[in-house]
């Protein structure tokens, strides 16, 4: 081999004791002798772990137990949880009525799952989001009224924004169409204020009406976390955007914000939501509390977002922004599409990790009295037949919490390799 | 390195007559500071329709600065500026029209990586010309073509060599059909071999016509095309010429100095 040639030389396969599983074995776990022992130590400590563990959790474990006293002095007690799972997944809900809050996790999950497809980022995303939160809140509910206002809202917003996106590319008769459904949300709006018409609303009421404050258990944490996120994420791009804004105004009032909420503890955030909020609020206001809740966390996501967001944007090479301008882009398409797209490829890990942060985080409720997931496990302790299986109950909630962040974490992984298909220099 | 890529195609193509040709770009007295660093002091420059301007000069004599102040990546502070009948300034509606007619190359390419090569073509003429997306598609084609690489359209910036991600720059800023183009050291970032691919395309569009201004030290390229070199130092046009003249004779002390580092190394 060696003689021959330059340029002529076969390449050469790699020495056959680094393949293979024995290879790796050898390579990994027992290249030299304090690596063996550590190997052999390690395995043994685990061993050692796991199986006085899994006598605990399986083999004397107590599934079928029908009080606490029965399951006393042997291993894991899964009857409490087997007893208690109602209480624990779905909290104060209506006991008869407990299968609609089981079905709104699903369709809260199909949401997510479905939403999670790279080829579902389009229009669809819009059916999907719009059908699954209906159905997630009129299953919570029961029922909905859908007033007239909010209709002719949603027409002016489409309108418009169809307007100002698709001027020039669209043809005339889509274009018509939006001005006419702009002009109809905008008279409908205007004449509803002036007060000519009344407040006209759609009633959608299959089922008995479940107020926000009997709703407890998972879908209470599935419906913070998602909706908190949902709108904190816009919330948080605009905030960027606005902290690297030229106008000093915007950046000023963004900096302050995100510089005011990063300062203070969520809880803290809470209970002014809960407590101080209504004394500002003329008398015979309310604000649900589960919404005040829901406004609080994406308050304070959204400065946490916002500064991850901005590290994406600070990382994009000063070049980017001039090609775009040379180009002719204006802001709005020059953030949209140049910026944006690559910034939020950069902060997926980081962001991800905010996500899963804020996912438990929502269990902060407690503080103000929403039985979130957590809390209403909480709750199975209180029984006084049930006591003394804190461990059992808290394990189950932290397997079921794992389940969760872990797959935002895989998801998370998919969706790093799956944006950077191609695109790595 | 400068040398290198001498004029390829021999005979060179400055026959036509300039005398006549209306000026598209016009510099009056511009003058521009970074901080306390005057990087322009008083930059008066009259480009005619099609004409091929180099301009050479050490680093940081702001040759870049004067080509990026033409489609207003950077402010000038004071003297005048006429693109193409528009006047510069901070009305954003002319600094539009003139992006429209300008189109720029980068010395570090600036492609779009999260977009291939197509789409990096077509974005503009899409967003900002309001073309349909199958016209943009057959435009950005055709260009592919012209700069001689159309098997690459479906493929991301990060998967081609830098010559070829420079050559798709051109035809980026070329799809939005430009009446000048600036080009900013084209080929300082690129390997040896990939130089003479980018300048033959540069070569090519010279001799159809485009009226380029071209801040490069490829003293091959301003042999081959420019009608006019200009030399630029410490924020002054310090010496401008025919390439024959300026390279045969140069006049200012500076310009000597300069060329004898550039082309005897």
């Amino acid at each position: 081999m060696a003689d021959m040639p330059l340029g002529e030389r076969r390449p050469l396969a790699p020495p056959v004791n680094d393949t293979g599983a024995l290879g790796w074995i050898r390579k990994h776990l027992f290249s030299s002798w304090g690596n063996g022992v550590t190997t052999v130590v390690l395995i043994v400590a685990m061993a050692w772990v796991l199986s006085s563990f899994l006598d605990w959790a399986v083999f004397t474990a107590n599934f079928s137990a029908s009080t606490g006293s029965e399951c006393r002095g042997q291993g894991a007690c899964w009857a409490l949880i087997r007893e208690k799972f109602r209480l624990i997944f779905f909290g104060t809900y209506p006991f008869d009525q407990q299968w609609r809050p089981l079905f709104a996790i699903v369709a809260m999950l199909a949401m997510l799952i479905a939403s999670a497809d790279r080829r579902m980022w389009n229009w669809r995303l819009a059916v999907i989001w719009g059908l699954g939160s209906f159905v997630t809140f009129l299953l919570m509910f029961g029922q909905i009224h859908i007033s007239f206002s909010l209709i002719a809202f949603v027409a002016l917003v489409v309108g418009l924004g169809g307007l100002s996106l698709r001027k020039g590319i669209a043809q005339a008769g889509e274009l018509n169409g939006y001005r006419a459904l702009a002009a109809v949300g905008a008279v409908w709006l205007v004449l509803r204020i002036v007060g000519v018409l009344p407040a006209w609303s759609i009633p959608i009421a299959p089922f008995s009406y479940v107020e926000t404050s009997l709703w407890g258990g998972l879908p209470v944490t599935l419906i913070l976390a998602t909706y908190g996120l949902v709108f904190a994420f816009p919330y948080g791009i605009l905030l960027a955007l606005g902290r690297r804004s030229s106008l000093p105004l915007i950046k000023g009032l963004c900096v302050g914000f995100i510089e005011l909420i990063r300062g203070v503890p969520l809880i803290s955030l809470l209970i002014m939501a809960s407590v101080m909020l209504p004394l500002f609020l003329p008398s015979g206001v309310t604000i649900d509390k589960f919404l005040r809740a829901q406004v609080a966390v994406i308050l304070f996501a959204g400065a946490y977002i916002a500064e991850i967001i901005r590290g994406g944007l600070q990382s994009l090479p000063k070049g980017q922004f001039e090609a775009a301008d040379a180009l002719g882009l204006n802001y709005v398409q020059k953030t949209a599409l140049i910026v944006l797209p690559q910034a939020l490829r950069v902060v997926i890990p980081p962001l991800i990790n905010t996500f899963i942060g804020f996912f438990k985080d929502t269990s902060l409720v407690l503080i103000i009295g929403i039985f979130d997931f957590l809390n209403s496990a909480n709750q199975a302790l209180v029984d006084p037949s049930w006591a003394g299986f804190p461990g059992e109950v808290y394990l189950f909630a932290a397997f079921v919490y794992f389940c969760f962040c872990f797959s935002m974490s895989r998801y998370s992984k998919y969706l790093e390799v799956e944006l950077n298909k191609g695109t790595r220099r | 390195m400068a040398t290198s890529a001498a004029a390829p195609n021999g005979a060179p193509s400055r026959a036509h007559n300039l005398d006549n040709a209306p000026s598209v770009i016009t510099l009056t007295s511009v003058n521009k500071w970074f901080g306390q660093f005057h990087v322009l002091s008083d930059i008066n420059l009259d480009v005619k329709l099609g004409e091929k301007i180099v301009i050479c000069g050490p680093s940081g004599s702001g040759k870049s600065t004067l080509i990026r102040c033409i489609n207003r990546l950077e402010e000038h502070q004071a003297g005048r500026i006429m693109v193409d009948g528009v006047e510069l300034s901070n009305d954003v509606k002319n600094i539009d029209a003139i992006r429209r007619e300008v189109g720029m190359v980068f010395q570090s390419f600036n492609l779009f990586p999260h977009l291939t090569i197509l789409e990096n073509l077509t974005l503009a003429p899409i967003w900002v010309k309001k073309m349909p997306k199958k016209d943009a598609e057959e435009v950005a084609m055709g260009l592919l073509k012209r700069v001689r690489i159309p098997e690459q359209a479906q493929k991301y910036p990060g998967q081609l060599s830098g010559g070829q991600q420079q050559r798709v720059a051109i035809a980026r800023a070329l799809c939005m059909r430009p009446k000048i183009m600036l080009f900013d050291e084209p080929t300082s970032a690129l390997d040896p071999e990939m130089v003479k691919e980018v300048l033959d395309v540069m070569i090519e569009l010279a001799r159809e016509g485009m009226t380029m201004l071209c801040v490069t030290h490829e003293m091959g390229f301003a042999r081959a095309v420019a009608d006019r070199v200009i030399f630029m130092d410490r924020g002054e046009i310090v010496e401008q010429n025919e390439p024959e003249e300026f390279f045969a004779n140069p006049r200012n002390e500076r310009t000597k100095l300069f060329l004898g580092q550039i082309l005897h190394h």
